[in-house]
């Protein structure tokens, strides 16, 4: 074993095979959330095929799972997915893909992705890296997706099994990462209590894009602060 | 528009956000504002979802077992445990408080 296969591993591919595993398992949890919101198997299995952005996909079936309008999922969607925008333009500078592979790299530019390339040194490492991840979590979070969604249906109450506590926990997961300084701890604590308040005085769905409009205003408020103290 | 369609459509404005990224020019990647309100956006987001999945009920707010998720996972990511055991840890605890008669 260690010869053949673990042998032809390196850091960068040994990397995006375990996130790949660890990520791909999860999809069983938004398969089954999914469907628990009310999305068909067939919606479900669309949105890891297609959408492809685990904190999209969760913040859609969120909202619709709240009762929200089919717009407000889309719109919590596409706020969360601004940053892989972001992540290509990155992938763009680190790795110089030619052109032909930029869609396909486009569909596969995620959190993990993106992560496992630039985690890397050199530029070989992080292109093996990147479709490692990439290629891997499409792969196992498509498959586990549709496991999920069609044990939801049989699951009967999620609830009892914990379903909403760990899409709680899957949350929590991905922001805790970006808590590294004062200024996103700020940001969060403040989105936090702007969700709190909202929830009740509006439609579900539209607090998250309250909490991103301020969270907005707050940042140029700031920059505009230091700008001038400069 | 019916959920399909949005799902749809919200595929399609995905793609078209990762592949700008690949499209725009350098220069744009160079200016820090842009990269610093994209990570302000992303926290400002993912933690209005925390909250927004662990106290909303629809319109109003409920404080139930998925506090008891809250707390597991918070303590799971203090102890640096991998992703998936985060996960697990927030689903066990709200299954356990539930099991106890919690709402």
């Amino acid at each position: 074993m260690p010869k053949t296969l673990a042998g032809k591993l390196t850091p960068a591919t040994r990397m995006g095979l375990s996130i790949a595993i660890a990520v791909g398992v999860y999809g069983i949890s938004f398969g089954a959330l999914s469907v628990t919101a009310g999305l068909t198997v067939w919606e479900t299995c669309l949105l890891s095929a297609l959408m492809f952005t685990g904190g999209s996909q969760f913040a859609f079936i969120g909202v619709i799972g709240g009762g929200g309008t089919g717009a407000a999922a889309w719109a919590a969607a596409t706020l969360l997915s601004v940053r892989n925008g972001i992540y290509g333009m990155q992938l763009k500078a680190l790795i110089r893909p030619p052109s032909r592979l930029i869609p396909v790299m486009a569909q596969l530019t995620i959190d993990e992705s993106t992560a496992t390339a630039t985690a890397q040194d050199d530029r070989d490492e992080r292109v093996r890296g990147f479709w490692t991840a990439g290629l891997g979590v499409w792969l196992t979070w498509n498959a586990f997706t549709l496991v999920g969604a069609l044990a939801g249906d049989a699951l009967g109450d999620p609830k009892q099994w914990g379903l909403d506590g760990a899409a709680v926990a899957a949350f929590l997961g991905l922001l805790w990462p970006r808590l590294t300084a004062k200024d996103p701890i700020a940001t969060a604590i403040v989105a936090a209590l702007v969700t709190i308040i909202t929830v009740p005085l509006v439609p579900p769905g539209i607090p998250v894009l309250i909490a991103a409009a301020v969270t907005a205003a707050v940042w140029a408020i700031r920059r505009r602060r230091t700008a001038v103290a400069k | 528009m019916s959920i399909l369609a949005w799902v749809l459509v919200g595929a399609a404005t995905a793609f078209a956000i990762k592949l700008a990224g690949y499209l725009l020019p350098q220069s744009l990647l160079d200016r820090p504002p842009v990269t610093e309100l994209a990570a302000a956006m992303t926290v400002g987001l993912l933690a209005s979802l925390t909250v927004m999945n662990t106290v909303a009920n629809g319109q109003s707010l409920a404080f139930d077992s998925r506090l008891l998720a809250l707390g597991a996972a918070a303590i799971a990511l203090k102890l640096k445990a991998p992703y998936l055991v985060v996960v697990l840890a927030g689903g066990l605890a709200s299954a356990l408080g539930r099991l106890c008669g919690l709402p």
